[in-house]
């Protein structure tokens, strides 16, 4: 039985919108004086993380304790992974302690899908960021961003983003980020366009389901939302790019590039910002940025996808990791 | 919403009506009326529908509530899809609505509508949620129609029809918000709905 959530490739539109529209009923219960439900109790949820991570993990931590499932956090510092243990016999060791769900953050693309597909753990494995792979509940919680700003918040239950136009600018090659919001902002529907330095481009950027440009300014005007990539200068090991000022200069958002925008656009940004560079303090302290927002869809959006793969004797979202496979 | 209630079974050509839609409207028009009395005057009265045609006979029963008392009776939604005690048996389902009016619930008198009164296990999942979302005054229980076979010590203070069934019979509430006309029918468990 698949339970995993590993690439947002795997979803299907309705698995998507189902995973929205879940994830809007579980926002209404942040409003409640009591803000916990009783659907997980007496599961064990496992944060499984090898990189550093504070807002996904809490993230991940608040949306499955709002669900009374238990959580055991786990980092690598400071566990035997910092001794040499491998990843099968840290999986083991998860097994053998009963854990319901792992949430898997890693540095090695792929680690995801080997620990849901190895037979290592009976549990659901649920991607929180491999290597420059995927991050697909960023790509959700994205889309239910979106979809609430540019659709609206009950007009919008049951429907994707069909006719949008986002536009995803920045460091493309090392994002995770950017390549489940490409699979899923195309599975709802939506028009992606990368903008980045050819450098930052990926190879085989061809196959995937959007356009490319190099030019910020003259797409913008066409966005309905504008995503700023974090420039990741701890995977910046070879010179992508002359200095930060030129990058700053040519793709970094600031309030002049933002005028330009259509008056219902929306920028948003994954979180961690680097303050002048991609964006500038005048755009992310502006009402259009959208990354406070984000991080609180970001706990609605992980309660539905813990409750949808765990709250039933089996998941009502029917990932096949088949189709990751053909897809590759 | 709830399999045990109203599936009506593909195999179910014999399914009868019971109640048909003046019949309905009566029964609730008397429901309101015994509510102005129990309550004397419905003034702090919510009424709180439980997905999918509970919430349209609240809505109802608020309608005819206001055309007794000339006030407006704030009425909202229950979803208790998350306090069910058999999400571990099925796939995880789609949650509904729970729409709570702006009033709140806290020292107020919360009647819960639903259609059909079963097993009583909805009813327990309605009071937790409930309960999580406020403490009211007090609170009663309207349906439609009650079935029997109750599995919790639960009773309705408010019941439009008690219909005796055996356990292999079916239930259906039609409602014309979701199912275009009124009526209630009465069917035998076809061997395609065996699953349940």
């Amino acid at each position: 039985m698949k339970r995993h959530l590993i690439s947002a490739a795997d979803l299907t539109r309705d698995d998507a919108v189902l995973i929205l529209d879940t994830a809007e009923e579980m926002a209404r219960v942040a409003d409640r004086p009591i803000k916990k439900l009783p659907t997980l109790r007496g599961r064990t949820v496992v944060n499984l993380f090898f990189e550093d991570s504070t807002r996904t993990r809490i993230s991940f931590e608040a949306a499955a304790k709002r669900l009374s499932a238990d959580v055991i956090n786990f980092s690598a510092k400071g566990s035997s992974v910092s001794k040499g243990e491998s990843l099968k016999d840290t999986a083991l060791t998860l097994e053998a302690m009963g854990a319901d769900a792992v949430v898997i953050r890693h540095h090695a693309s792929g680690a995801p899908y080997r620990l849901a597909n190895s037979g290592w753990i009976d549990g659901a494995v649920v991607n929180a960021g491999d290597g420059t792979h995927e991050h697909p509940t960023q790509a959700l919680l994205d889309a239910f961003t979106m979809r609430r700003r540019l659709v609206g918040r009950d007009a919008g239950l049951g429907r994707d983003l069909s006719g949008r136009r986002i536009t995803i600018v920045g460091d493309v090659l090392h994002s995770r980020v950017a390549r489940s919001n490409v699979h899923l902002l195309t599975t709802l529907g939506a028009e992606v366009t990368l903008v980045a330095p050819p450098t930052l481009v990926p190879v085989g950027v061809e196959s995937w389901p959007c356009e490319v440009s190099y030019d910020l300014d003259t797409v913008l005007p066409k966005s309905d939302a504008v995503m700023m990539l974090r420039v990741q200068r701890e995977r910046m090991n070879a010179a992508f790019f002359p200095t930060e000022r030129e990058y700053a200069r040519r793709y970094g958002l600031d309030g002049d590039r933002m005028a330009k925008m259509p008056e219902h656009a929306i920028v948003m940004h994954p979180g961690p910002m680097n303050r002048g560079m991609e964006i500038t303090a005048e755009v992310a302290d502006s009402d259009r940025c959208t990354a406070v927002e984000q991080v609180a869809n970001g706990v609605s959006t992980r309660m539905a996808v813990l409750y949808l793969l765990l709250g039933g004797s089996e998941p009502a979202v029917t990932t096949n990791n088949a189709r990751t496979e053909e897809s590759k | 919403m709830d399999a045990h209630r109203d599936a009506n079974p593909p195999g179910s050509v014999s399914a009868r009506p019971v109640l048909e839609a003046p019949d309905i409207a009566r029964v609730l028009t008397r429901i309101a009326h015994e509510i102005v009395e129990r309550a004397k005057g419905a003034d702090d009265v919510v009424l709180l529908g439980i997905p999918t045609r509970g919430v349209f006979l609240a809505r109802r029963l608020a309608a005819k509530l206001e055309e007794i008392t000339g006030g407006k009776t704030p009425v909202g939604s229950l979803d208790i899809t998350m306090y069910r005690d058999d999400l571990r048996l099925r796939p995880a389902r789609a949650l509904a609505r729970t729409e709570i009016p702006g009033e709140g619930v806290d020292g107020r008198l919360v009647i819960l509508v639903d259609d059909v009164l079963f097993s009583g296990r909805t009813i327990r999942a309605a009071l937790d949620a409930l309960g999580d979302i406020g403490r009211p005054r007090a609170v009663q229980l309207a349906v439609l129609v009650d079935r029997g076979h109750r599995e919790l010590p639960i009773r309705a203070d408010y019941v439009g029809k008690n219909l005796p069934t055996s356990l292999r019979e079916t239930v259906k509430v039609q409602l014309t918000e979701e199912d275009g006309r009124d009526s209630v029918l009465l069917g035998t468990r076809g061997t395609a709905a065996a699953e349940q």
